[in-house]
């Protein structure tokens, strides 16, 4: 047993520090994964980092500018929005908001895609051609108004939201796997695992999923930051999050109203946005150059 | 070539039935009756109701409808808007040049930025140049857009007030529509000052829609290059002692553009996305603004006819892209 650990142990931990060290030396990639780090602890800790209780509305402070600005009250740093809300509280809390769509999304896309990916390489035949027309007609669609049509079906709200980008994201997933799951399947290791015995499903999900994982870890993270800024437009056309909850996408919508008056109403939460959407891109880049073997002779 | 040609056509029939399916389901889930919808604030008495339910087919069953709607389909009979009552191709055709007008506007200043930038920070691998231009590039990869342009609004209409806020063409200007492209129609009526406010119409929301297609055209362009220049045919022009221009211009430039051929014509199914998003903002009068109104209006015939007439579009477009890779790269045609 432990001379069967042993070398699997340490070879894993090399796997590991290769990776590290072809993305440690993308400066960017490693900028992107401080930033998202800080983003959850911010998320995590909001209620302690929150300055006021987001959803609280002073009365008589309504559209104040920010501390710096004329007319600025250093009570509130980013200003208040035009019910009188503390902004900065409201985007640590949309930040809790916008992470748990994100990882919701891509967990719910990514298991399902798999799912399908694995049962059309694996089978093909019917159930490829079956479960890819299906997939074909889920792209056809823009993804944003799919998005919007399933959500006025299963209602306004921000979990509706998160269905519906899911589903509008997992064809990705889907045509990823199968493509890698039929240029696996005729490997040798797999035809010696078949000869062994190896049932379908170990055969799927222990013998050939492992080998996948790459292109998986890059997919995942660009539909991460896709599945925030989707659930941000639809927020910003009114049918993402409802009020009161903060969630960035709805405070620019509501924000509109006063881009003259008020425009810090909406600048920090577009600049919330594009930081989060860009540490994850920046993460994702350093994540497909440290994992792309084609990359790594240069 | 023909066959490929052809199976790409058969795979398609089952995708299209699909996605009428689709279509007409989605706007049976929608919540809300279709008649107490077209009747209105009003109402209607149960005995009229029935007689509506009759009229438009509501009563029969369910597979019938749809049948029903296939054949009008066939027949360029999308059914008729609620709220307005013009046949929802009518309306279709008179909003979708103006999104085709800004997307193809949007497209142009992505590609001719794009390309260009793409090359230039491929030729400056890993200098300052390189890193500044990818760097902006991915901030304009990760922009939400409908921000962009409110900022793009808020300075130069608002602060500089060099652009108008919304619209297609100031309210003083009428001429017939031709084409339906402001730019056009406005030089064939014979009126300059009519196309230069169309232009200035049409700058914002084209930068706020071009924005992701420029990134990801000089992203693709710059890492396409490194790949070209790297290969053998490359070291051979450069040593049979061609200029710097000639060895990137003819040689390295033409086959990297292939796989950025694909990526341009890939963009237009996210244009739609980007357009729904834009011409909210810029109060654009395209098919993208029209949808998200229908879709709040409840306006099931415009809904249906628009997200059908929608994925053909982008199904289109996909197939003539996927048809244009086999012309220009013949290692697909193999297969």
């Amino acid at each position: 047993m432990s001379i069967e650990a042993t070398p699997k142990a340490v070879d894993r931990f090399a796997a590991l520090r290769e990776f590290w060290h072809y993305f440690s030396t993308n400066r960017g990639a490693v900028i992107g994964l401080i930033v998202i780090t800080l983003m959850v602890l911010i998320a995590i800790f909001a209620p302690m980092l929150a300055p006021y209780d987001p959803d609280v509305n002073f009365k008589g402070m309504l559209r104040v500018p920010p501390s710096w600005m004329a007319g600025g009250n250093p009570q509130f740093l980013l200003g208040t929005d035009d019910i009188g809300r503390d902004t900065l509280s409201r985007l640590i809390f949309g930040a809790r908001t916008s992470l748990l769509i994100g990882l919701m999304v891509v967990v719910l896309a990514m298991v399902g895609g798999v799912i399908l990916g694995l049962l059309a390489g694996y089978f093909g035949g019917w159930v490829d051609a079956l479960i890819m027309r299906v997939m074909d007609i889920i792209l056809a669609f823009p993804s944003l108004l799919l998005a919007l049509v399933l959500v006025n079906i299963f209602g306004k709200g921000l979990f509706n939201a998160m269905l519906a980008i899911a589903l509008v994201l997992q064809p990705h997933f889907a045509r990823l796997v199968r493509a890698a799951v039929m240029s696996e399947k005729t490997r040798e290791y797999v035809t010696s695992a078949k000869v062994a015995g190896a049932s379908h499903w170990r055969l799927m999900l222990v013998t050939i999923l492992p080998n996948c994982v790459s292109p998986l870890i890059v997919q995942g993270t660009l539909s991460f930051s896709n599945a925030i800024l989707e659930a941000a437009a639809l927020g910003f056309l009114g049918m993402g999050a409802q009020s009161p909850t903060s969630e960035w996408g709805t405070m620019l919508a509501k924000g509109r109203d006063l881009i003259s008056s008020a425009p810090w109403v909406i600048t920090f939460p577009g600049i919330a946005i594009l930081v989060t959407v860009l540490a994850i891109n920046l993460v994702g880049d350093g994540l497909r150059d440290a994992l792309d073997p084609k990359l790594k002779r240069s | 070539m023909i066959r490929y040609f052809f199976n790409r056509l058969l795979l398609i029939i089952p995708t299209l039935i699909g996605i009428t399916i689709c279509a007409f389901a989605f706007v049976r889930l929608l919540p809300g009756d279709p008649i107490l919808a077209m009747a209105g604030e009003h109402g209607v008495t149960p005995e009229r109701y029935e007689i509506l339910k009759e009229q438009f087919g509501y009563n029969q069953p369910i597979w019938m409808q749809y049948f029903d709607y296939i054949g009008g389909v066939l027949h360029g009979d999308f059914g008729a808007s609620i709220s307005t009552k013009r046949p929802v191709i009518k309306e279709f055709m008179t909003l979708f040049p103006a999104t085709v007008e800004l997307s193809l506007v949007a497209m142009i200043l992505a590609t001719v930025v794009g390309i260009p930038a793409g090359i230039f920070a491929a030729v400056k691998r890993g200098t300052w140049i390189d890193q500044l231009m990818m760097g902006t590039a991915l901030v304009g990869y990760s922009m939400p857009i409908f921000w962009w342009g409110l900022l793009l609004i808020i300075f130069f209409s608002g602060y500089l007030g060099w652009t108008p806020v919304s619209g297609r063409l100031d309210l003083r200007y009428f001429f017939p529509a031709t084409t339906g492209f402001m730019l056009i129609d406005s030089l064939l009526a014979g009126k300059p000052d009519a196309f230069v406010s169309a232009l200035r119409h049409l700058i914002l929301p084209s930068i706020a829609l071009g924005t992701i297609p420029l990134a990801v055209i000089a992203r693709q362009t710059r890492s396409a290059m490194l790949e070209v220049l790297g290969e053998d045919y490359v070291r051979t022009a450069r040593a049979k002692g061609l200029s710097p221009r000639e060895v990137i211009g003819v040689h390295a430039l033409r086959n990297a553009l292939i796989p950025v051929v694909t990526t341009i014509g890939l963009q237009v199914g996210l244009l739609v996305a980007g357009a729904i998003l834009t011409e909210t903002i810029f109060a654009w009068p395209g098919i993208g603004k029209w949808m998200v109104e229908s879709i709040s209006k409840r306006d099931y015939p415009v809904v249906q006819g628009g997200l059908l007439l929608i994925a053909l579009i982008v199904m289109a477009v996909n197939l003539i892209v996927d048809l244009l890779y086999a012309v220009i790269n013949p290692r697909i045609r193999v297969k």
